[in-house]
């Protein structure tokens, strides 16, 4: 599965499929129409044209000039029709797309656009089961999911194609929205709004599932995150404590509890790394590690001083975060 | 004469080292110095800087802003608010004298890597080398020690803060 509107998983995009494919049939029939009767008359018969008179002291007969009046002001008139029906229907697709109330029982998801990735957050009302994650929305089929957008710094757009309309994310603004997936599959989002430099490249996934799989998913990304189970990563958790990454970058159970980065206590869990920019394999991890300016340049990810032999024992060490 | 001068309105701008954005932390950036500025606190007749240590940023508008952000990232804005203090020593100075460790860019420098006693943490082998001369540069322009070009207005954040700490009393927003 990739990104497209016109494969779609959710009741929402599918009025959005749905007004783009009457607006394409209809307006493409009148391009179609409008093109054909130009074509018509240029290459029509001007019967008796050497006749006619030079212009300004033309006079068209009463005749002629009826006809003129009628054809002008029935294409204008239709037009307008076409012009104003086409605006009722757009509004009122619009209206039902862009509902903010989702439906009782929904899950609510707060989602915070930051330059250049996506902070996920899992409401509770229990403060033990609210999850933090990033660039990964994994979400029930069947169930209405209202989401809570907000920014930290300029204002970014929320858009999953195959799921629902773009929504815009404001600074000091909550903005609200609901989706619906209605069979499982994995559906990418892309920021829809500029945002800077790497606006191209803030990607995220959103994964729909049954609602038992999900709900084992919840459970498992609740826990802290698994401890070092041999040398090697015990290493690569000791070198993770003592350098840059602790101080962006959260992973639950340990000391590593800062906010300004993506939390990575499930980090070897995700597809994806860089949001959506590199898939999660160690390879592509320690090149994202030793120059993250050359993948994205001008993220926030410090280029972090990371010694050749730390690397395998950090990435090793990441990647086992499952 | 008109192209002239156009052709050097261009080449000021190219020569702009405000407007350089280093995203890419050059090698003699990112690795750390061993001494940027002196071991003791004490200096016989007053704070001095060591002259061979430059700040690679200085009079740089996008290592300011930097600076600026990771100012919040990192939490200094925890002890020193907005630059006013609060647990810890303000870092806009009324008397540029009130320094107490030195305000040139290779004694703030050395204040971050090491820490000071009473609270300062080191932040040495924590905060990657280039972030800490962005952080220098940055506390520097809160004093307007970085060219005027480069500096930005004062945020708005400190005016906020004068209002809300401080609601009850008629006026104390004015003082």
């Amino acid at each position: 599965m990739t990104q497209s509107m016109w494969h779609v998983a959710g009741s929402n995009a599918a009025h959005i499929r749905e007004l783009a494919v009457f607006f394409g049939l209809l307006l493409s029939a009148i391009f179609v129409l409008v093109v054909g009767l130009a074509l018509f008359s240029l290459t029509r018969r001007h019967r008796g044209i050497q006749q006619e008179p030079l212009e300004g002291t033309h006079q068209p007969s009463d005749r002629t000039e009826a006809s003129l009046r009628t054809a002008v002001g029935a294409a204008t008139g239709i037009t307008v029709l076409i012009l104003f029906g086409l605006t009722i229907v757009s509004v009122s697709v619009g209206k039902i797309v862009s509902a903010s109330v989702a439906p009782a029982g929904s899950l609510n998801i707060e989602v915070t656009g930051t330059q250049w990735w996506w902070k996920v957050r899992y409401a509770s009302d229990d403060p033990g089961r609210i999850l933090q994650t990033a660039n990964e929305i994994h979400i029930p089929i069947g169930r209405a999911v209202a989401i809570r957008g907000n920014s930290e710094d300029v204002i970014h757009s929320f858009w999953v194609p195959g799921l629902q309309g773009k929504r815009d994310l404001i600074p000091g603004h909550t903005t609200t929205e609901w989706l619906e997936a209605d069979k499982p599959g994995e559906y990418r989002g892309q920021c829809a709004e500029f945002c800077g430099l790497q606006h191209a490249h803030m990607a995220f996934w959103v994964i729909a599932e049954p609602p038992e799989r999900f709900n084992a998913w919840l459970e498992h990304q609740l826990k802290p995150a698994a401890e070092p189970m041999n040398d090697d990563t015990r290493q690569g958790q000791e070198i993770f404590l003592r350098s840059a990454c602790v101080l962006c970058h959260a992973i639950r159970g340990t000391d590593a509890a800062a906010q300004a980065g993506p939390d990575l206590t499930h980090f070897g869990s995700r597809k994806t790394i860089a949001a959506g920019t590199l898939s999660n394999t160690k390879g592509n991890l320690a090149g994202w590690i030793a120059d993250p300016q050359n993948i994205k340049p001008g993220t926030h990810m410090a280029t972090v001083p990371i010694q050749p032999a730390e690397m395998q024992p950090l990435i090793d060490y990441l990647e086992s975060l499952k | 004469m008109r192209y002239v001068a156009i052709a050097c309105c261009f080449l000021t701008l190219s020569a702009c080292k405000r407007e350089s954005r280093e995203v890419r932390p050059a090698p003699a950036a990112s690795a750390i110095l061993g001494d940027a500025g002196a071991e003791s606190a004490l200096y016989p007749g007053g704070a001095t800087a060591n002259l061979n240590v430059l700040n690679p940023y200085e009079g740089n508008a996008y290592a300011i802003s930097e600076g600026q952000r990771l100012f919040n990232w990192y939490n200094c804005s925890g002890c020193h608010a907005n630059g006013g203090g609060g647990i810890g020593p303000p870092l806009i100075k009324k008397d540029q004298r009130d320094w107490i460790y030195g305000g040139e860019a290779p004694n703030i420098f050395d204040t971050i890597v090491k820490g000071r006693p009473n609270g300062m943490p080191t932040w040495g082998g924590k905060i990657p080398e280039y972030q800490v001369w962005q952080l220098v540069t940055y506390v520097r322009s809160l004093n307007n020690l970085e060219p005027k070009a480069a500096t930005p207005a004062r945020s708005d954040s400190l005016e906020q803060k004068t209002a809300t700490i401080l609601p009850g009393k008629p006026g104390a927003a004015t003082q």
